[in-house]
């Protein structure tokens, strides 16, 4: 714990933080470019350049170098000024000031800092540099010119996508980013590379031109394109959200956002279902409220009802589901849209009990039947980084690009019944062992998988493991942002979604995803787009999108969290829970709460862990199921990465993510 | 003190004889090599720090004490490496080259010498990929060392073993800077690594690494043989030794030699070089040690000691000894404006000052040499120099700023002469940039 | 001007270059550059193996060789590192050729020391047997570049040609190595100041004279020094 002076101010600093955060400390605002908490230290711009003692007669990067006992920085001095003028003078020659027409205006490092440390006009009489703009794909825009070579996105894209695609080329002030060969860079996560950038080189191709940062309303939300519950702010104008950035939080997703969150937003305007419908005659029209309600109301359900929970909807909504059908009698609940019936009595043994953070500290890793870069790209990103620190990773299912080493054991589940070797053995030697279980492979192995629990000895009590804390090695990768609230809420049949097929009445709460023809009665869609579910659906209720309401979504860590509304529904639409309210009171069955926060109190009676936000820690306890695994995996769940629910269905961005990257179409104007 | 042919160390310099081992071998080379090694390691640096051997490559550490910083018990998975600076980009340098194609085996008796002192596991020899003939030379002369057991397994019998591999470059200035050395040599850009931490604590492949210029190294076998009096008999109080000069440029016969250090830029002309073109009232300026120090006008450098001290007394460097010569037919504006193109062309864009300063500051330079400026350019450039100095991540923005800061210095009544005469206050003309 | 040469991606490269293959003696000599390093650190062969590559890509079109995306891609697969990594070792020495270049690559140094001596003249023989800079002769015989220090200063000015240096060059010398060339011929390298050896003062060595007519073993001067070895 190195003791240092920042311009005369004392601060202790842990033991390896270097001086820029020995700065920070202290309350000294260091500028910077290059370097990024998250990301190797490069030292390249030489902006955060500080005078320390000891130390050579010139100032020091005070990023890179490493706090000492007894040193003095300082950062105010004559040199320290004069350095940092002079750098950001060389940052500017050969930048193109086009600042009125740049995306970046108003959240720009170099802007911002420039403010600072500008001369106020240029010394600089030659020609500035022009820089082709290169190719990198649907999702980032390049403006090279404005590069100023910090490299972060080399860094991104090595260090944290592990896609070695974005590099420097040429040298001097010829030295140019570029992907390779500029062709479209194949990463799930490569929109992190415009949050990146300091500058307006690299920025948002979808949201090229569409606001100011200053026009916008900042809501903080949850993402629901996966179960990884990324946090993040919709940033929205009117009734439209424009764009989707990530917020930091370090338990979940750092502060990354897949492509599919960050860009699924422009689906949100399109295909929107804006008000009711009901079938009439073989064909939907549109119709008013109080006729769609009278049509429901008029079914002859006699307690047959039933409630199918789709991929992204809150708890809200599912509770309020419930409760009309607890009015009836009736707990025909499920989400399992795809037919899954693994078992849910121990809702820990179907969670993601060792954390996403915790993954990071994992040394031996089992993947069973799990695609993890595209079921949950940010807990993959994780898992980079425990094989970083020396974790071994090895995998049961279909080869497939993971952006790091796996020893894959083959497609066929019933190598869970006796481990290689190899794989024993390093589990043998592992700390903090752990198992990935993917909803491919929950069918086929969750009972093998859970043996594994004894086996490998993947649940650790504190005493154990001598670290304070237990290990819970044991973990299930969902996709759906509703699965794990929906458990929690009871949306789980034994028999699965087959157990609702005879109900005379089924509400499908946004589920576009399972056999509508298997079901017999009487079809209610609750939801916002008009994609498959809509179709079947013999009363459509127009609901409101994530981004629209107010809700509690649970993570697959069983991380409880809110989101806020950032825009109105369009049209008619309405916040779901408010819709089974009303509709309740049409069905002669008034359910008793008329706002949000009597909801939430009404839901935390049912399911107290969802009463606040934070990591609810499911007892470990084990259901006893056959343990034997079998089956060969022919593929994963996901097909299509950016194709997997109706708003990015919706999506233009997405659809040419998906057409471009995964089945290789060009696009005309991809030279621009 | 004249320097006798005796007490040279680089017999063969000239290439007259062969480089083959068994020649080299007739000149003293590797001549009972094991009795050096037996010495010991300790042994052996205290003999090369009592030599006051500095380093030849430019900066002048001294040579003994950088190879006791390496690890005296490395771990088996942490060897100790030694890496062999032959990257002699700089220009006006071209000593290695001679050393290497015409007395390799002083070199690879050297590294075996070095290498065990610093208890290194192997050294690669990093060869600029222009030297096609001399690696070709360098190759063959490493194989001729494996076959007679010189180095490799039980290297000279001394139950050492130790590697010597070579590793081509391909055209880079930049890998001469030592931690671009070791990017370059494990396959990436040759772009240099932040310090701390140094190569003496995490080099080549993580390991602890020192790297040598050749010279210093292949002196070493001989300063053991001769003893650590004998070499440092030679030059003034803290520059001791022999040294390859290296002479080019406006001289009557320009060439490398061996002399003593402290040897007076005089005596060296006019022994060597057949004094100055046009006689020594014809000598404009010196630039004495390789393009990256600042050049140092005639009056100045006549009776200054060629060495690291009595050069800095002078505003400039010994380097690597590399004297550039410049005559009063010389368009010295030009002459450094072309080095400034040498450093543009030569930054690895890393980090900001170099990378933009350097193609500044040519800019403004071939703007100087027309005289198409402001006389205001004059003081704006010597900041941009100052604004580059010290503040990028290695050497070359400091080697980039000083043959300007030199050149303003000492000739800005002749920058501000074209500038006048072309009609001063002329708006730069913009084709400049390309 | 940020975009120096573009690099030909067209699919006649890749139809060309895409089977690109070792031959059997670049294998083994790409074996033993990997012998070289340690295992695991395959990336180290990446500038051996490329200039290698080049070498190959030069026989078999008769020229000094380039690398066309193709085979940079195969060097980066035997070595098991991402195209990008070794692309960018592609661009960033100089001495890989990015586009075709001539039979004889001249390189002309213009360097300072070089400048001093009389490049200018090199560059004048040059420009008047038609090499133009940065550009290939029709005939596809000469591509002429200006490259930097070459390290052979002390017999400025000079040339390298593909792997050998002409130095001590005028204007005369270097119209003659250009026309020798272009018959065909092999110039002898080294200096071409008539009588000069190496780099030896013209006219003769001031030092070392005993070494000009025999290998000199000067040890039997030394006198008494020795301090370690019996010498």
């Amino acid at each position: 714990m190195p003791k240092v002076k920042v311009d005369g101010i004392e601060v202790e600093v842990p033991a390896g933080a270097t001086v820029l955060q020995a700065c920070e400390a202290a309350g000294k605002e260091i500028p910077r470019f290059c370097y990024h908490e998250r990301l190797s230290i490069a030292g390249n711009c030489r902006m955060c350049l500080v005078e320390v003692k000891p130390g050579p007669p010139k100032p020091q990067a005070s990023c890179a170098l490493p706090a000492a006992e007894n040193q003095e920085i300082f950062t105010n001095t004559p040199m320290v000024k004069h350095a940092r003028e002079g750098i950001m003078e060389f940052l500017l020659i050969n930048h193109p000031l086009d600042c009125p027409i740049c995306d970046q205006g108003g959240e720009c490092d170099l802007q911002d800092q420039s403010v600072a440390y500008g001369r106020g006009h240029s010394r600089f009489a030659e020609n500035k540099r022009a820089v082709t703009e290169k190719y990198m794909g649907p999702i980032v825009k390049t403006v090279m010119t404005r590069c100023i070579q910090c490299t972060r996105c080399i860094r991104f894209a090595e260090e944290v996508a592990g896609v070695e695609e974005i590099g420097a080329i040429y040298r001097g002030e010829n030295m140019q980013i570029t992907s390779y060969l500029e062709e479209a860079v194949t990463s799930e996560l490569s929109g992190n590379v415009v949050d990146l950038c300091p500058v307006g080189a690299l920025t948002s191709k979808p949201y090229a031109f569409e606001a100011r940062p200053w026009e916008l309303k900042k809501t903080l939300s949850i993402d629901v394109m996966d179960a990884v519950g990324t946090n993040i702010r919709l940033d929205s104008r009117g009734r439209q959200v424009l764009r989707c950035v990530p917020r930091v939080n370090d338990d979940v997703n750092e502060e990354w956002a897949s492509d599919k969150t960050r860009h699924a937003v422009d689906g949100l305007v399109r295909r929107r279902l804006d008000r009711p419908y009901v079938r009439r005659d073989g064909k939907l029209v549109a119709t008013t409220w109080d006729e769609a309600f009278a049509a429901i109301a008029a079914v002859d359900h006699g307690g047959s009802i039933a409630a199918v929970a789709g991929d992204l909807v809150d708890c809200e909504t599912m509770f309020a589901a419930k409760a009309l059908l607890k009015e009836f009698g009736s707990t025909l609940l499920e989400g399992r849209q795809t037919g899954m019936d693994y078992d849910t009595s121990s809702l820990a043994a179907v969670n993601f009990n060792t954390t996403i953070a915790g993954t990071e500290n994992a040394d031996a890793i089992l993947l069973v039947g799990t695609n993890l870069r595209w079921e949950a790209p940010l807990v993959n990103t994780r898992i980079r980084k425990a094989i970083k620190k020396g974790a071994k990773v090895f995998a049961v299912g279909p080869e497939t690009d993971l952006t790091y080493k796996v020893e894959w054991l083959g497609a066929d589940l019933s190598v869970l019944n006796a481990l290689p070797d190899a794989v024993t053995e390093a589990f043998g030697k592992a700390e903090r062992p752990m198992v990935i279980v993917g909803g491919g492979a929950l069918k086929g192995a969750h009972g093998a998988a859970l043996a594994l629990v004894d086996t490998l000895g993947l649940v650790k009590d504190a005493a154990s493991t001598g670290s304070g804390q237990g290990w819970n090695g044991f973990n299930v990768v969902h996709m759906a942002a509703s699965r794990m609230g929906g458990l929690m809420l009871g949306y789980a049949q034994k028999a699965g979604i087959s157990a609702l097929h005879d109900a005379k009445l089924t509400f499908f709460l946004g589920a576009d995803e399972c056999d509508f023809a298997a079901f017999g009665g009487f079809k209610v869609y609750v939801g916002h787009h008009g994609d498959k579910g809509a179709h079947h659906a013999d009363v459509i209720l127009p609901g409101a999108s994530y981004a629209e309401k107010s809700g509690t979504w649970v993570n697959l860590e069983g991380r409880v969290q809110r989101g806020e509304r950032a825009v109105f529904p369009p049209g008619d639409a309405r916040e779901d829970w408010t819709i089974f309210r009303a509709l309740s009171e049409r069905m002669g069955k008034t359910l008793a709460f008329d706002t949000l926060g009597e909801l939430r109190a009404a839901m935390a009676l049912d399911c107290a862990d969802l009463a606040e936000p934070g990591l609810v820690t499911f007892p470990w306890s084990a259901p006893s199921l056959a343990s034997t695994a079998e089956g060969v995996m022919q593929g994963y769940p996901i097909k299509d990465f950016y194709l997997t629910n109706a708003i990015c269905r919706a999506s233009p961005t997405m659809q040419r993510c998906s057409a471009e990257l995964l089945h290789g179409e060009t696009f005309a104007e991809a030279a621009e | 003190m004249s320097l006798l042919d005796k007490d040279r160390i680089f017999t063969n310099l000239y290439g007259y004889q062969s480089w083959r081992l068994d020649a080299a071998m007739a000149r003293g080379d590797w001549d009972n090599t094991k009795a050096l090694l037996e010495l010991g390691q300790d042994k052996i640096i205290d003999v090369i720090k009592a030599s006051g051997l500095r380093g030849r490559g430019g900066a002048g550490f001294p040579t003994g004490t950088k190879w006791s910083f390496m690890p005296k018990e490395p771990k088996p998975d942490r060897p100790n490496f030694l890496v062999i600076n032959a990257d002699e980009s700089e220009p006006g340098s071209c000593k290695d080259r001679e050393i290497i194609r015409h007395d390799p085996h002083k070199l690879i008796e050297g590294a075996l010498v070095a290498g065990f002192a610093m208890r290194a596991r192997a050294a690669y020899i990093y060869i600029r990929g222009e030297y096609i003939r001399e690696a070709e030379t360098l190759f063959a002369a490493v194989a001729e060392a494996y076959d007679k057991g010189l180095v490799g397994k039980n290297a000279c019998g001394s139950g050492y073993d130790f590697d010597v591999f070579v590793h081509r470059g391909a055209g880079a200035y930049i890998c001469g800077e030592e931690t671009a050395m070791l990017e370059s040599l494990e396959g990436k850009k040759g772009q240099p690594r932040l310090k701390p931490p140094f190569p003496a604590g995490a080099g080549l492949y993580g390991c602890p690494t020192t790297v040598n210029n050749v010279e210093s190294i292949a002196v070493a076998p001989t300063i053991l043989r001769r003893g650590a009096e004998w070499f440092s008999s030679f030059g003034a109080e803290n520059n001791r030794g022999t040294k390859l000069f290296q002479i080019s440029g406006h001289v009557n016969t320009p060439c490398v030699v061996e002399e003593a250090m402290s040897i007076p830029f005089r005596e060296l002309i006019e022994k060597h070089c057949g004094g100055i073109r046009g006689g020594w009232d014809n000598l404009l300026a010196v630039i004495p040690g390789g393009s990256s120090v600042p050049l140092v006008p005639a009056k100045d450098i006549i009776d200054a000691p060629m060495d690291f001290d009595g050069l800095k007394a002078v505003g400039s460097g010994l380097g690597t000894a590399a004297i550039i010569v410049m005559d009063k037919s010389t368009d010295v504006v030009r002459a450094i404006a072309r080095l400034s193109y040498f450093y543009k062309h030569e930054s690895c864009g890393q980090c900001t000052p170099c990378r933009e300063g350097t193609g500044w500051m040519w800019r403004v330079m071939e703007r100087l040499r027309t005289g198409d400026a402001d006389i205001s350019e004059i003081d704006m450039l010597q900041q941009v120099t100052k604004q580059v100095e010290g503040h990028s991540i290695c050497a070359l923005g400091d080697a980039a700023a000083w043959p300007i800061q030199g050149l303003i210095r000492h000739f800005r009544p002749e920058l501000e002469r074209r500038i006048t005469e072309r009609g001063g206050d002329l708006s730069p003309m913009q084709e400049a940039a390309e | 001007m940020a975009d120096a040469a573009i690099i030909p991606d067209e699919a006649e490269v890749r139809a060309r270059w895409g089977a690109f293959a070792w031959t059997e003696e670049n294998e083994r000599k790409a074996k033993e550059v990997l012998a070289r390093y340690p295992k695991g650190r395959e990336q180290s062969g990446s500038i051996p193996l490329l200039d290698l590559a080049q070498r190959q890509v030069g026989a078999e079109t008769q020229t000094q060789g380039w690398l066309p995306v193709p085979v940079i891609e195969y060097v980066a697969r035997y070595i098991g590192v991402p195209y990008m990594r070794v692309y960018e070792v592609a661009t960033f020495y100089t001495m890989f050729n990015l586009a075709p270049v001539g039979r004889y690559h001249v390189q002309v140094c213009g360097t300072t020391p070089c400048m001093l001596r009389g490049s200018d003249d090199v560059f004048a023989a040059c420009k008047n047997k038609g090499l133009i800079k940065g550009k290939t002769t029709p005939d596809g015989l000469f591509t002429l570049t200006e490259v930097e220090c070459m390290g052979n200063c002390a017999s400025a000015p000079m040339v390298q040609v593909n792997d050998d240096n002409y130095e001590d060059l005028d204007y005369d010398r270097t119209v003659a190595i250009l026309e020798a060339l272009e018959r065909g011929e092999t110039p002898k390298p080294g200096t071409q100041e008539p009588g000069r050896h190496t780099v030896e003062p013209k006219g003769g060595a001031t030092s070392l004279t005993a070494m000009v007519a025999e290998n000199h073993d000067y040890r039997g001067e030394w006198g008494n020094t020795a301090q370690g070895a019996d010498a």
